[in-house]
């Protein structure tokens, strides 16, 4: 790049503001600048004008910006894509390997200071953890758009409701069947599809999570439509979290003889989904080593080689769509558990927008940045309630901005390197 | 039988209206290979700029139908079409070369974006529109009838006028001819001179003017609509697309009429609380057994 | 089929809507030869390829790989649509369904024969070493448990994978870049460690596509040394597809020549050289014109 000092355009600056400005004003002016009233309207030019000022500053700004020799290095920076992925060298340790350790120490202490709210925000946000690493499994590693994901969270969730409602089954039961039959429905929806290419394969899994929470709204004879049901609480060793248990059971704080609190049932399910969650970040974190967790990334790099190797692309991919549709499950029966009430309204389109954005936030295939990630777009919302309209209008931002300047999420991938060793062939 | 036939008068007209839908998402796709998944919201936008339209002409004391309609006409398929621009240029062009994964979740985030922002701008409730045309013709059949609404017969002839100009312009004219290229072999035509970046744009802002026709016939004709009526419409015009063969352009109307008619005759004779599941049911099985759909051509390999 | 002949091509027709790519081929290649498989552009050589490679389903004729102690139908293998007799006979249908379901080029690999592709496709955001394990996913201890108990068989499985990987970035000469992204090695290196990915999934049959495409002289003939290697030490047949007419001379034991989809003539390279219709189609010459390749 030459170092000639560069001159900037004014002129053009000018002009590049003012037609945005234009546009802004043909984009925003009805709907922003209009609000209807029944069939009358409410002129709103003031945050109209807002807007506009807004949009040509911002690109008067930009034009200026790139002009310079910064900007251009910053876009040359980002037009070209490589980038990201690096190879560590054998025998690397992680700074993680202190965090974790202190993370899991004061993960255990959370219930214990916390207040009954900020432990059911955190319970919200782990819930979403065990959602992002399901989707990221299917989408970051195995590169498979799944729109749908929300669909195996919702027959988690329902499968808790439905077993407790119709066989009698508590939480513990479900939780590993529910885990099952949301793998079932991935691989039932799974094998016909995975033959398709990605873009159809996300239709076809938006389509699918839709079917589900139809469903499930239709069919109130099992279901009871949109007014829900009600899901079972976690017991403790036979013991009800419950003020009166039901029949045949001792609530847990006559055993231990303490006063009731609601509490002791969000630290119970708040342990159990912390245990949940370390088990699967490790069993990710496996299987990523594995070669299973090879063959999705080989997958998603390029599918005709991984055939001309023998590899059966769709078992393969079959695999990455179960575990992460069980992954899925898993978090619904917590949510039920823990909302203690399941209805069709929670496992909406914007359900798995918000998980394949807590995916892409993350980082596609990073498990550290996945769990930042639902941290953050889970417990800010509920800080920033004042914020809260504008909650989907950000994720919508983010995926595009996220897309456009860094697609592989903010957390860098790494691989791991080998020693070198004598080639040995049996 | 007099159901049979209602439920395919109303069919008709809904396909149509899927396939004016439909034609945004298979032009795209054919052009870049995307899905734009926020297609369904710029029809949703376009319900929105047509109820301001109609009540802003109102203000102005225009109450005559010809004049408020043809105005309503050209003043949302202006403003839809000048978002069908912006959106290219904000959340498509930046990406052009990147990954199919980071251009769809593009989109969709784009979706996300303009349902929200609708949302926040015009609140959430449900909207709607005045009755500008009203009556039907009536056909006596045995011992019912079946009525053909004025509103109907509008949507159809307005569509199949858009329809039939749209295939002018790509059969006849220089800009289709461009478009054409540039859809079999992008690299080719920009060799050639074409700005193939330009024509990209001019294929969304057509694909957003069809959306918008569509737009402002629904609106008219159920007046109702709020800020997420751009998703299962937006669903169903796909399907379409996919079920006369996506990047055909007559397979966007062939698709949109057939699905159209066999979804209203599944509401209309079986159940219509299952009317979407059978319609996200028909694209999954059609994706599964014919992906090239009726009219589209099989995609070989390249090895 | 003669026990000696590792692959065997009847009346292979292959057509693409109306175009005919391949018009009734027929070649046999010896077990432990290396062949080559020339012609001039647009004759139907890498249509030929891929259907071996169970890529294209052929229109029409027989392909049989005998390799691995069995004999396989490449054409069977890749599903094909259901015959009016297999309603009745309900072993035939299994079969069929079986392949139609779970068929598909894969298990052509896993018969035995691997390829490497004439526009390199590695695992390019993936280690050199990691590409060398996928494609060892078949003999790898695949338990989903014992992979994430992480036991004893399981990482004696993964040591021997690494050392296999090792041996082969040793034989192509990419050792000290194992532990690089695939997609930051030059043309060269990619070409080779292609080659030694498709040795690691064991076969008996390689096909390599244009290995030679864009390499210079030097690792040209550093090619041919190890297309000698795979022969002489590993038993190894090997089928090419190559433009260098100097590289095929030299290493080939045998030479199939397509011409519009069709052989016009197979036999040693002493043979294929003064072939006057093998040089009326690489020159455009008349019949009986001295010319020399």
């Amino acid at each position: 790049m030459s170092q000639a000092v560069v001159s900037i355009n004014y002129k053009k600056s000018v002009i590049d503001a003012v037609i945005a400005g234009l546009l802004a004003l043909i984009v925003f002016g009805p709907i922003v600048g209009i609000v209807l009233d029944g069939y009358d309207f409410n002129a709103e030019p003031e945050r109209l004008m807002w807007i506009v000022l807004t949009v040509m500053a911002g690109r008067l700004a930009a034009s200026v910006f790139f002009q310079t020799s910064k900007g251009a290095a910053f876009l040359y920076k980002h037009s070209s894509k490589e980038e990201g992925v690096h190879v560590l060298p054998p025998g690397h340790k992680s700074k993680l390997r202190w965090i974790i350790p202190l993370t899991i120490v004061i993960a255990l202490l959370v219930p214990f200071i916390a207040s009954k709210y900020i432990l059911t925000v955190v319970i919200l946000g782990l819930i979403y953890v065990l959602l992002g690493l399901g989707l990221n499994i299917v989408v970051g590693l195995a590169g498979l758009l799944d729109l749908g994901f929300v669909g195996f969270y919702a027959i988690g969730a329902y499968g808790l409701a439905l077993g407790y409602e119709h066989l009698g089954l508590g939480f513990w039961s479900m939780l590993p069947i529910s885990a099952i039959i949301a793998a079932i429905f991935g691989a039932i929806l799974g094998f016909p599809v995975l033959r398709m290419h990605g873009d159809y394969l996300a239709i076809v899994t938006l389509g699918f999570g839709e079917i589900i929470r139809l469903v499930l709204t239709n069919w109130t004879e099992v279901t009871q439509g949109p007014n829900g049901m009600n899901a079972p609480l976690p017991t403790f060793f036979g013991m009800e979290f419950k003020r009166r248990a039901s029949e045949g059971h001792v609530p847990f704080h006559e055993f231990f003889g303490i006063p009731y609190s609601s509490v002791y049932k969000y630290i119970f399910i708040y342990l159990v989904l912390l245990l949940v969650v370390l088990g699967v970040l490790y069993v990710k974190k496996r299987l990523t080593k594995m070669p299973i967790g090879r063959a999705w990334e080989a997958l998603r790099e390029d599918e005709i080689a991984c055939r001309s190797l023998g590899l059966n692309h769709v078992l393969v991919k079959l695999s990455a769509f179960m575990i992460g549709a069980s992954t899925g499950g898993l978090a619904g029966v917590f949510f039920a558990t823990y909302q203690g009430f399941v209805n069709p309204s929670s496992f909406t389109f914007f359900e798995s927008a918000l998980i394949l954005a807590i995916v892409v936030l993350g980082g596609m295939g990073s498990t550290l940045g996945v769990v930042i990630a639902a941290f953050v777009l889970t417990v800010a919302p509920e800080l920033l309630r004042e914020f809260a309209d504008y909650r989907v209008l950000a994720f919508g931002m983010l995926m595009v901005l996220m897309m456009i300047w860094k697609p592989r999420g903010l957390v860098r991938m790494t691989r791991t390197g080998v020693e070198q060793r004598e080639g040995n062939v049996k | 039988m007099d159901i049979i036939l209602q439920q395919l008068v109303n069919g008709l007209s809904l396909g149509s209206v899927y396939g004016l839908i439909a034609i945004g998402y298979t032009m795209v796709y054919g052009i870049i290979g995307m899905i734009n998944f926020a297609h369904g919201d710029v029809y949703m936008v376009s319900a929105y700029v047509t109820a301001i339209a109609i009540a802003l002409l109102s203000f102005f004391g225009i109450e005559s139908f010809p004049v408020v309609i043809l105005g309503t006409l050209i003043f949302t398929i202006f403003v839809t079409g000048v978002y069908g621009w912006v959106i290219e240029r904000v959340a498509y062009r930046p990406l052009r070369g990147s990954s199919r994964l980071s251009i769809l979740i593009s989109a969709i985030g784009m979706s996300l974006i303009l349902q929200n922002y609708v949302q926040i701008s015009q609140g959430a409730k449900q909207q709607g529109v005045p009755t500008l045309l009203s009556g039907a013709i009536r056909f006596d059949v045995g011992d019912g009838f079946v009525q053909l609404t004025y509103m109907k017969l509008f949507i159809l002839c307005a569509s199949f006028i858009g329809m039939g100009v749209l295939t002018y312009i790509i059969q006849k004219t220089k800009l289709g001819r461009m478009c054409r290229a540039t859809q079999q072999d992008p690299k080719m035509a920009s060799i050639l001179g074409i700005d193939t970046d330009k024509i990209i744009s001019t294929v969304f802002v057509i694909g957003a003017t069809m959306a918008a026709l569509a737009g402002v016939l629904v609106t008219l004709d159920y007046g109702g609509f709020d800020f997420y009526v751009g998703f299962i419409i937006g669903i169903k015009a796909f399907t379409a697309a996919v079920l006369g063969g996506i990047g055909s352009l007559p397979g966007a109307m062939l698709g949109g009429i057939i699905l159209g008619l066999s979804e209203a005759l599944f509401a209309g004779l079986i159940s219509s609380d299952y009317k979407d599941v059978f319609s996200f049911s028909l694209l999954v099985i059609i994706l599964i057994f014919r992906p090239s759909g009726l009219l589209g051509k099989p995609e070989v390999e390249k090895v | 089929m003669s026990q000696d002949s590792i692959l065997k091509v009847d009346n292979l027709v292959m057509h693409f809507g109306g175009i005919k790519a391949l018009n009734d081929v027929n070649f046999e290649i010896k077990r432990g030869s290396v062949s080559a498989l020339i012609g001039p552009n647009g004759a139907g050589k890498t249509t030929v390829f891929n259907c071996l490679t169970g890529f294209y389903k052929a229109t029409g004729g027989n392909i049989m790989l005998d390799a691995c102690g069995k004999t396989t139908s490449v054409i069977q293998v890749l599903g094909e649509p259901f015959q009016a007799s297999d309603f009745l006979n309900p072993v035939a249908f299994a079969k069929r369904l079986k392949y139609k379901m779970f068929g598909g080029s894969h298990l052509v690999n896993r018969a035995g024969l691997s390829r490497t592709f004439q526009n390199i496709r590695l695992f390019k955001e993936m280690s050199v070493v990691e590409n060398l394990l996928v494609a060892q996913h078949m003999r790898a201890n695949r338990s989903l448990i014992a992979g994430i108990l992480n036991t004893k068989a399981y990482k004696k499985s993964e040591e021997e994978a690494l050392e296999r990987a090792f041996y082969w970035l040793g034989v192509v000469d990419l050792k000290d870049f194992a532990n690089r992204l695939a997609g930051e090695l030059s043309y060269g290196q990619q070409r080779r460690l292609e080659i030694a990915r498709a040795m690691c999934t064991n076969p008996e049959i390689v096909c390599l596509d244009e290995p030679a495409a864009g390499l210079n002289p030097s690792e040209t003939e550093a090619l041919t040394k190890m297309i000698r290697v795979l022969r002489d030490q590993h038993n190894t047949t090997v089928l090419l597809i190559e433009h260098d007419m100097g590289m095929v001379m030299n290493i080939s034991d045998y030479i199939v020549v397509l011409d519009h989809g069709e052989v016009i003539a197979k036999g040693g390279p002493e043979d294929i050289k003064s072939n006057p219709k093998v040089i009326a189609a690489y020159l455009g010459a008349e019949e009986g014109e001295e010319v020399t390749l």
